[in-house]
Parts: C-alpha cells; structure tokens; sequence
C-alpha cells in the first residue's frame, strides 16, 4: 500500500523547496498552511503523473486542498496503479 | 518530425514554456531564427578599436524589474523561480541604488523599499499623498492576472484619483517607456502589472547582465534534453483546412506538433498562416539606444542613481519621435550603480531615446551613420549635464537603431513592446496556436517568462492533462 500522504509531501517539497513541510496539518488547508497558488497545484497534478502515473482530472484538483482529502482521493487511484 | 510542442523563439518567453513542458516529458522542439538567445533581451559583442579584444554588450535589460529579498513569497519572481525550479541565489541579483523621475524643478525617488517614494511623494506632493494612497490600495487589490478583463486607459483611471496632472505624468513616465505598446497611455491591467514591479517591487541587476539569466534557461533546456535549433527560421504555420495548426516550416523542413506556441509577436505570427481577416496591429514604439564606455566609473557623489527617466517639460511625451529620435526625454541606465558594485574600473552608460521607424528607414547608409553620431552627441551632452563634474574619458560607444532592433528580433518595424492588439488567453484564431511572450500582455523580463510559463501551463499542459 503507497503512504498516499508521504508522497504528496514529496513532491510539495520538491515544488517548494523553501517551504517547511515537516508540521502539517492533515485536515486544514494547504493553502493555509503553505504558500501555494493555482500554478504549483498544477504542478502536484503534474508531478503525480510523472512519477506514479496518477491521472487527475481538472474538475478534481479541489480534491487536493488538504493532506486527508489527498489521501481520500488518491489512494484508490494508488490501488490501480 | 514528430514533437508534443513546438515553440516559435528562443527569447525569454519560448525558453521559459519549452522548460515547463520539457519538465513533464512533452518532447519539445525551439526554433530560433537568431543564432543566439534571447530575444529582445540577448547581447552582442564588439571589437575594441585601440587595446585589442572584445567588449560584450546586453541589448534589452536595463535593469530586471520584480526585485524580491531571499525567501520573500507569494511575488511574480518567486513563482517564476518555483515553477522553472531555479534557485535565488543563481540569478546573483544586485539589488539598485534607488532610481529617480527627473522632470524640470522636480524629482522623484524610488527605490526597492515602498516607503522612499511614499515620502518623496508626500514631500512634493503634500495635498495628493492621500490620493496617492489611494491609488497604491486600488493597485494592491487589481487583480492583472485576471485573463479575460478587456483594455481599459490608464490615465482615465488616474485621473479620476489624482488631481495634480505633473504627479499623473511623473508617475506614468517609468511605465511607459518600460513597457507601453500604447502611445501616451498604457492598459490599465499593464499599468498595474508595471506599479507593482517597479514601484512596489522594484530593480536589481544579475551579475553578468542577462547572460547570467540565459544561462540559466539553456541550461536547464539541455539538461531537461529539448531539442534546440538556432539560424532555424520558421517561414510558414501549418494550418488544415479546419483551422487548426498542427505544425511549422522551418530552413524548408516540415515539423508536426499539437500545440504551437508562437513567442515572435502577434502580426508576425499571423504573418505565417493562411490569409485570413485578422491584421493585429503593428506597435509603433520604438527606440534607440547608445551606450557609453569610460575609462572610469561615475564617482557616486556626482551621480548614484541606477536609472534616471529624464523629461525636459512638464507633459511627458510617450510616442515616436516626429523626428528622427526625441531627446526631450530619455531613460539614462548607470549599470554601475548598484549595491554591490564596486568603484573602480571602467564605467558604463547608457541612454534610451523614443525613434521613429520609418525615418530611420529611409535613410541612406552614410546619413544613418551621421544620424546616428548626432544621436551620440545628443547623448553623451546629457550624461555631462547628469553628472556635473564627470571628467571621465569615453574610450568606446555603440548605438542601435531600430533598424537593428528589427534586423536582430525581426519585430516588425523594430517595435519593442509589440502589438497593441494583445491576446491575454493566449488564443488566436487558429486552433493550437497560441501567443506567449510580450503580445499575450505580460512585461519585462519577469513578465515574459511567466507569460512563456503561464500559457505553456494552460495550453501545453492542463489542456494535455485532459485528454
């Protein structure tokens, strides 16, 4: 089973090089939490179909706003993989 | 040949979209026209008469505007780092001294800190300071990113906040002649764009000039394995019959991809493609530039700006000459004036003035050779009259025109900052062609590679995304 969470934290820490992604919090928004606009969630999506051939869908990028709603929408594209 | 993209130009707009699509494994194919990059911001080299050797030259930067400090966030500078994944520190930026609007019996300061044009303002314009204020906030809360807002003057939206016209032409003077395809008034959405990254954000110059920054770019086009192609210059867009592009002609080869994105202007792109009832117009404004070499620099007591936007009268005047340049005003570039420089050696100048195209033209080779020397006399006066005191010898100069504008860009009539036709989304009438760079609206170095970012983003990717 893919850690869905570690890997979405990954690559926000690639993304974001300057941004501290060791204390977030699951169920607040990313956003909030980090300095992240609409270009750098494009490049989450991005990232995901690059390194693990995870497909989202334009109308699903709300689905990301948080790390526990990452994992709720991801993890089963993880299990198709 | 088969790409997932092709993209028009190799200035900063076509390297910034082919790095963003190269980053995600679109097969990407460059063409450059030039055998150099850069675009409007590229560089050039001359022989050195007496010693021997070469000098090297930036054309285009003055200065790079969007100055932000190590680890500031949310700035169009540090979204451009994030999404070309570059680091700070590999831009070298040394920030400027502060720069000023020279007008007569009047000047104004600015620098990267706000507040130092918040008090020269208040100082010299003590009954509009609370307008001013006012027009900082309305600044602060545009929202210029916006893709589908529509042209709207900027001076109208200026005067209906500030009542001293001298203040209106102050501000607007910088502006302009760092972005305006407009003449004597810019698009409210760019004039927002340009206050910020200007007045808000501010100047600072990479070690090595541009060079630093296309080196930077080429970089990571190589190691991200696009495929590049200087002296390639594409002669016609493939367009089926449904009106939708699917390729390029370039040195008599055929090249075949589902996205095109076209950085060489928007009448120059249309001028590729099948006839068809669309003629973007031709911007009119162009310039002139000489570039002075001493033997020593500008000691900081007679002159430490980094640049000065010069006009002699109260009403600035920002269109092309009726003549063959207009030194009633100029942007004097001091390249030695930064923070971090230091003062000895050889000291540089340079100084922008508005042109006319056509006259420029018409001339015969040995009249453009003595218009060109009298646009250097012109010149070199106002640096003595600048820097009262300068004893410095000039060993070297240089002037372009815009006829090398146009020769070296192949922007039609040497325009500068393009079309006043632009097309913000990026879309032309032709299906998967689309425009990046200074005709799809954003300005400067800055603005041109988050165009080159942004459109690649919508169109090459999030579009690709979802098929």
């Amino acid at each position: 089973m893919a850690d869905v969470r570690q890997i979405v934290i990954d690559i926000i820490a690639d993304i974001a090089p300057d941004e501290d992604v060791s204390n977030l919090d699951d169920v607040k928004s990313l956003r909030e939490q980090l300095d992240l606009d609409s270009m750098d969630f494009l490049d989450i999506v991005m990232e995901l179909r690059k390194r693990h051939k995870v497909e989202v869908p334009q109308e699903d990028y709300p689905k990301l706003a948080t790390l526990a709603s990452c994992v709720s929408y991801l993890s089963p594209k993880f299990a198709t993989v | 040949m088969n790409y997932d993209a092709i993209v028009i130009g190799a200035g900063m707009s076509g390297l910034a979209a082919g790095i963003r699509l190269a980053m995600f494994d679109k097969k990407v194919l460059i063409l450059e026209k030039h055998s150099i990059p850069g675009g409007l911001n590229s560089y050039y080299q001359r022989k050195n008469f007496d010693k021997g050797g070469i000098r090297q030259f930036d054309v285009g930067l003055h200065v790079l505007t969007n100055f932000i400090k190590k680890g500031e966030k949310g700035k169009p500078f540090s979204k451009l780092l994030k999404q070309l994944r570059l680091s700070y520190d590999d831009f070298k930026l040394c920030p400027q001294t502060h720069s000023k609007i020279l007008f007569p019996d009047v000047e104004l300061k600015f620098s990267n800190e706000f507040e130092l044009l918040l008090n020269e303002v208040s100082e010299k314009f003590p009954q509009e300071i609370d307008n001013f204020l006012k027009l900082t906030e309305k600044v602060k809360t545009f929202n210029e990113l916006d893709l589908s807002i529509g042209y709207s003057s900027s001076r109208e939206a200026l005067k209906e906040i500030i009542k001293d016209e001298l203040l209106i032409e102050m501000i607007l003077c910088p502006l302009l002649i760092y972005g305006s395809a407009w003449e004597d008034d810019m698009d409210f959405a760019q004039f927002v764009i340009m206050f910020k990254s200007l007045y808000f954000e501010g100047f600072s110059r990479p070690e090595g000039g541009v060079r630093t920054i296309l080196s930077l770019l080429m970089k990571k086009i190589n190691d991200l394995g696009a495929d590049i192609r200087f002296k390639t210059a594409v002669t016609k867009i493939l367009i089926k019959d449904s009106g939708e592009a699917f390729g390029v002609v370039a040195n008599g080869e055929e090249f075949y991809a589902p996205v095109i994105l076209s950085s060489i202007g928007y009448p120059e792109t249309v001028r590729l493609t099948p006839k068809i009832d669309l003629n973007p117009r031709i911007g009119a404004m162009t310039f002139l530039e000489s570039i002075f070499v001493f033997d020593k620099k500008i000691p900081l007591d007679q002159n430490d700006s980094t640049i000065i936007f010069y006009n002699d009268s109260k009403k600035y005047s920002y269109r092309p000459a009726t003549d063959y340049f207009d030194s009633s005003s100029a942007v004097v570039c001091f390249p030695d004036n930064y923070e971090t420089n230091k003062q000895d050696g050889e000291g540089t100048v340079r100084i922008t003035y508005m042109a006319n195209y056509s006259q420029w033209r018409d001339l015969e080779r040995a009249q453009y050779d003595e218009m060109k020397e009298k646009v250097g006399q012109s010149s070199l006066s106002l640096i003595r009259s600048l820097s009262q005191g300068f004893d410095g010898k000039l060993l070297f100069k240089d002037i372009f025109s815009p006829m090398t504008i146009e020769r070296y860009t192949w922007h039609l009539n040497g325009t500068v900052y393009g079309s006043i036709d632009k097309t913000r989304d990026g879309k032309t009438p032709f299906k998967n062609l689309f425009i990046i760079g200074t005709d799809q609206g954003f300005l400067g170095i800055v603005g041109a590679m988050l165009s080159g970012i942004s459109m690649a983003n919508l169109h090459g990717l999030m579009g690709a995304n979802e098929i």
